[in-house]
Formats: structure tokens, C-alpha cells, sequence
């Protein structure tokens, strides 16, 4: 098997273009990731820039109201920018630092991973550009807006459905045509090696944390940890330090949109099959020719054809399940989690959120859930009492 | 030998890219006719694919208005087959890897055999990932086609020496399109070629006039045009057939002058 590997998944299914900056950036990784220095000022940006490490949150009030395991948040949402995102962007741009970059380019969905690249070019004197979907420029207008404020570029894209994987597609055509001085900061755990790995390795101190917050509270592990799953980024990080524990229920909710037994769907495990596409191996939605699927769901960052390929493989292995939500499900969760914790979640951690409050009442309330509440809700109010009939302005 | 060979034995050789079914597969037919009758030397039939994140905006338009038009996979096969009754140039194929991929790879390259095309061109298919495909193609002798690029560097002797058929050049950073100017220093990448194998080279992307493409003939086998023929095929539709003819010819008189 070729580079960057997980069973059958993964590879390097990219222009020869594009293969000399994937081998350096692989060079690069592996001699920073040992570097006593490079870590040490990661870990400095993660605590004093970043806001780490995250709370782990007993959510006494949705455990009661739910009934069943006891559910702990993972609040990623506190972050400096508001999601995950920014584990893995701050890891990146200080490598591409490193290596002499000066620019960074990013593709976004929902505008969280694009918000976070602006935001450590800011912090790095770096330039930036971000590819977002026309579609979800529109759906999230208040991200743009912050990302033009922290003084990046945004290109909407207008090409095929105008969502993430076109913004994917054009980052990729804009990173061929400019290579010396761009680094490429891709924003989940897919795309061609090494950065599913090095995504995940970045996004991985969420497991790490979860491990030991956990072990303090209640001097042993969880009994699920549920993440919601687009590309797989903040899953990815929240199973990483849980793999080997293998009583460890390792859960990922994929948007399943109006249902999955629908077209309107994104839910790429219980609806795709293996192709190769976005420069790697792993499952996608796609017709029986192979074309891509226009995906849709109500979450622009979770909206996504494909899945990483480590995702995929812990799948095949029977390590994580992946799960369906619905639309419907995680607007009631965004509603519910609101009302009763005073968290509002990303639409995308909703559908986290969802599952675990089907799947706690069926255990008992010595059983532990830990949920990744990757973002902050406050970007999808506006389109979420949309979803609700009512029309505000941001 | 590979059939590819014959579209150099004439001289420099010109290279047509046509995505098949834009605006429709009866078009597609007669533009291949008219190109082979205006000496092309070897025609790239590009089978639509939903993302093609190789391509600049004028090929992406091709791929979309032929898969709006109803083109697949298998009508491909069977316009191929039809063409096969008097076209005899050689014919590659050019898509992307999921096309192949999920059609089931021995499938389809075993149709390919079947009827008539001589070659892959897959531009996500690097190097490191060509074992996806190739022994396959050797099983039912379809070359798969390998490119260099701009920035390939120390990689040009490796992919040279275990290329098939001929050696597609990319002239310049970035996606497929139009270029005013082409920079890279192309006479010392087909150098290269030359000391670690005996094998075509024709250079593509950015070339739309003569000019340019007789300069790329100049310093390979042969001249690749896709964007500036797709252009003349997006604005006249069906009436492009004779359009493409003429600009072809223009072309070819270029590349042999």
C-alpha cells in the first residue's frame, strides 16, 4: 500500500502538480512534531491564545431532563474562536511558519475553519485567502463578515452546488497555481496524506484532555464518546486517545438532512461507497457513474459528500459507529440544549447532542456520555429561525 | 508497441481535447470526425465528471453542460465503439479517478480495451497511486498515461522511465485554461525525459494560438489544446463543427511548420 494509509482508505489522489508540496509538508510534520520547540510553542498558543485546555462540563441539568447515563460536555465551543477549528489551524500555520510560508488558503463550510485561518494569519502576519460556497456565504453571512474584519479574502464560490466541497475543489485548483509561498491549511481530517494524520494529531489534544478531565472527575473512562461527523475533524480528536480503550463506545453523527432515505442527505457512511475523490480513498456519495452527489443539509459545515479516511476505516473495523440525524433532530437539540443548560451549540455539534439524548435514556445512570460540543451556536441563530418560519436579520 | 506511437510518427503532433457529450454525444461525433479530418493526430475524449478539480472554468463548463446533456460512462462506450467503424487515430480517454474507480476498475478498463481506446489520462492519479489502475491496463493494453509538471523536479526521471505511451507535460502552474504566456523552462523537463527513456512527449495547458503551440512543438513531440477549442464548442453549440475544423487545421499547420 501507498502513503498515508488506514486499511484500504487515504492515499494521495492529487495532481503531480500538487505531489512535490505534499511530500514537503509530510517532511516538515515529521521533523516539528518531535521538536521540543515547536511543541512547546503550540502548547503555548493552545493555552494563552486559544483559551485550552477546554472545560469538561458535567451537564447536570440535561442528564436529569434526559434520563439515563450521566452527560458530560466537551466544550470545544469555549474556544478562542469559537469551535475546534482553531486545535488544528494554529497547528498548521505555525508549521507552515516554519517552513517559510507566507500565505495560508483554506476552503470553509460553515465559516468556523475559515474564521480560524483568518484568525492565525492575523496572529502570524501571514496572508490568507478563504474559499467558501456562494450558498453558504449566505447562510452564514456573519462569518464572512468576521473573516473579511480579521483581514482575510473571501472568494465565494459559485462552481457545482456553491458548498464545501466546491470550496474544497477550488482551494486545491488555487493551491496548484500557487505553491512556493502558500500553505494550504486544510480544515478536517480528509483530503490527501498527510493531512488526514496531521489534522488528526492536532485535533487529537481533544481525547487527550477528555482522558484525563475524566479520570478526575470519576477515576474512570466514559462509557460513549459521541461526536458529529462532516469531514471528522473534531470526532477524529475527540476517539484519537480512546481507540485502543476499546470499552469505549466511540459514536459519529452524520448529518442525514431531510433523512436518509432521501437525496436531500450528507450522511456518507450510511449512504455512500468507497471512491476516490478530494485527493483521497474513502467513502462518498455519488451516483452509479461515480459523480459526486449534491449533498444537503441544514448544517453548511457538515455538509460535505465525503469523509475522512480514518473515519472510514474505523468503520470497517466495527471500532466507531455512525449515525443518521436528522435536520429536524438536531434543530430540536440546538432548541433543547439551550433551554435547559444555557449552551447554545453549533448546528453541527447538535446533531451530537441529538443522539446522545436518544441514546442515554437507554443506560443506566451509573453510565458515563461525554459529548464534543465542537462550536458555538451563535453563527446559525438567524438560519435556524429561518428553519422555524420566523425571518430575522443578523 | 503502443498504438499511441503512430500519432508521432508523422512529425509534430497535434492533440484535440473534446469533453464527449457537450452539448450532445451527435455533436461530439461529428467535431471528432471534422478534428481527424483536419489532422489531429491523436484525439483526448474526456468522459464528464461532477468535480473536476483539475480543470479551469471553461473545461468545468464542458463537463457540466455534457453531464446536464445526459452523457455517461456507457453512452462514452458505445459513441466510442460507433466512432471505432472509421476513425482509426489513436484514442485516449481522459477523466478523473473516481469514474474508473467505481465503474469497477477491470470493468472499465477492460471496455476500453474492447472498443478501441489506446490510453488513460487520469490527472489525479499521481506516481505514488498509478498501482490503482496499472496492472490492469497492462492486463488489456490500455497505456495509462503519466504527466509531469512545472514543479516535478527530481520526480521527472522516476515517472519518465515507467511511462506509457506518451508523456503529458503540463506547461504551467495551475488548472486547465488559457495563458497568455508560458514561462517554465519546458526544453530541460523533455531533456530530462529523453536520458531516462524513449517516449513522445506533448506539452498541454495554457496553449490557444499557433504561436504558443508551435513554440511547445518546438520543444516536444507535440501540442495539446483543450480550453481554446471548448471555448469555440461553448459559444457556437451544435454550429462549432466546421469552427472546430478550421482552427484545428490552423493548429496543425503550426505544430508541423
Amino acid at each position: 500500500m501507498t502513503n498515508g494509509r488506514f486499511g484500504v482508505h487515504g492515499g494521495q489522489y492529487i495532481p503531480e502538480t500538487l505531489m512535490n508540496a505534499v511530500i514537503e509538508l509530510e517532511k516538515a510534520y515529521n521533523h516539528y512534531k518531535n521538536d521540543p520547540e515547536f511543541n512547546r510553542e503550540l502548547t503555548e498558543l493552545f493555552n494563552e491564545y486559544a483559551n485550552r485546555p477546554s472545560r469538561l462540563y458535567y451537564a447536570q441539568k440535561l442528564t436529569k431532563a434526559v434520563g439515563g447515563a450521566k452527560i458530560y460536555l466537551k466544550r470545544e465551543d469555549l474556544n478562542h474562536t469559537g469551535s475546534h477549528k482553531i486545535n488544528n489551524v494554529l497547528g498548521q500555520a505555525l508549521l507552515a511558519k516554519k517552513m517559510g510560508k507566507t500565505r495560508l488558503i483554506a476552503e470553509t463550510g460553515a465559516g468556523q475553519h475559515g474564521v480560524a485561518t483568518a484568525t492565525a494569519a492575523a496572529l502570524m502576519n501571514m496572508g490568507c485567502v478563504v474559499f467558501m460556497g456562494e450558498e453558504d456565504t449566505k447562510r452564514q453571512a456573519l462569518n464572512v463578515y468576521r473573516m473579511k474584519l480579521l483581514g482575510a479574502e473571501v472568494i465565494p464560490v459559485t462552481s457545482g452546488t456553491a458548498t464545501l466541497k466546491d470550496a474544497v475543489s477550488e482551494a486545491m485548483r488555487e493551491w496548484t497555481s500557487r505553491i512556493d509561498d502558500t500553505h494550504y491549511c486544510l480544515g478536517s481530517v480528509m483530503g490527501p496524506h498527510p493531512f488526514p494524520t496531521i489534522v488528526r494529531d492536532f485535533q487529537a489534544v481533544i481525547s487527550k484532555e477528555i482522558k484525563s478531565q475524566i479520570l478526575e472527575k470519576e477515576g474512570r473512562l466514559p462509557n460513549a464518546v459521541i461526536a458529529c461527523v462532516g469531514g471528522g475533524s473534531n470526532a477524529m480528536g475527540s476517539f484519537y486517545h480512546f481507540i485502543e480503550d476499546e470499552n469505549v463506545r466511540l459514536i459519529g453523527c452524520e448529518a442525514a438532512g431531510r433523512g436518509i432515505d432521501t437525496f436531500e442527505t450528507a450522511a456518507t457512511i450510511n449512504t455512500g461507497r468507497l471512491g476516490i475523490f478530494h485527493g483521497m480513498k474513502s467513502y462518498f456519495c455519488q451516483d452509479k457513474y461515480g459523480q459526486i452527489a449534491p449533498v444537503y443539509s441544514i448544517s453548511a459545515g457538515l455538509d460535505y459528500p465525503g469523509i475522512g479516511p480514518e473515519h472510514a476505516h474505523l468503520h470497517d473495523i466495527g471500532r466507531a459507529e455512525y449515525i443518521p440525524v436528522t435536520d429536524e433532530e438536531a434543530v430540536e437539540a440546538f432548541e433543547f440544549l439551550s433551554k435547559t443548560e444555557g449552551i447554545i451549540p453549533a448546528i453541527e455539534s447538535a446533531h451530537a447532542v441529538a443522539y446522545a439524548m436518544k441514546l442515554a435514556p437507554t443506560m443506566d445512570k451509573d453510565k458515563i456520555i461525554v459529548i464534543t460540543v465542537s462550536g458555538r451556536g451563535d453563527k446559525d441563530c438567524a438560519a435556524i429561525a429561518r428553519y422555524r418560519g420566523e425571518d430575522i436579520y443578523e | 508497441m503502443s498504438n499511441i506511437r503512430k500519432a508521432f510518427e508523422k512529425g509534430k503532433a497535434f492533440i484535440p481535447f473534446i469533453t464527449c457529450g457537450d452539448p450532445d454525444l451527435e455533436t461530439t461525433r461529428k467535431i471528432v470526425r471534422e478534428a481527424v479530418k483536419n489532422g489531429a493526430d491523436l484525439i483526448e475524449l474526456g468522459i464528464p465528471f461532477s468535480d473536476p478539480t483539475a480543470e479551469g472554468p471553461v473545461i468545468q463548463g464542458a463537463n457540466i453542460r455534457a453531464l446536464a446533456g445526459g452523457a455517461t460512462t456507457d453512452k462514452i462506450f458505445d459513441f466510442v465503439r460507433d466512432l471505432r467503424r472509421d476513425v482509426t487515430i489513436p484514442l485516449v480517454f481522459m477523466t478523473y479517478a473516481n469514474v474508473v474507480f467505481s465503474y469497477g476498475a477491470e470493468k472499465f478498463i477492460s471496455a476500453c480495451s474492447e472498443i478501441g481506446i489506446d490510453g488513460i489520462i487520469l490527472p489525479d492519479l499521481p506516481f505514488e497511486e498509478k498501482n490503482e489502475f496499472q496492472p490492469i491496463c497492462r492486463k488489456y493494453g490500455v497505456d495509462l498515461i503519466s504527466l509531469i509538471a512545472p514543479t516535478s523536479r527530481e520526480r521527472i526521471a522516476m515517472i519518465a522511465r515507467e511511462a506509457e505511451g506518451f508523456l503529458y507535460i503540463v506547461s504551467s502552474l495551475g488548472v486547465t485554461g488559457t495563458r497568455s504566456e508560458i514561462t517554465t523552462d519546458l526544453a530541460s523537463i523533455v531533456k530530462v525525459v529523453r536520458e531516462n527513456k524513449d517516449i513522445p512527449c506533448a506539452i498541454g495547458f495554457g496553449i490557444s494560438t499557433p504561436e504558443q503551440a508551435k513554440k511547445m512543438a518546438a520543444v516536444s513531440d507535440g501540442a495539446i489544446v483543450g480550453s481554446a477549442l471548448i471555448k469555440l464548442i461553448e459559444k457556437h453549440g451544435k454550429s462549432s463543427v466546421e469552427l472546430v475544423g478550421e482552427y484545428v487545421k490552423k493548429m496543425k499547420e503550426a505544430v508541423t511548420e
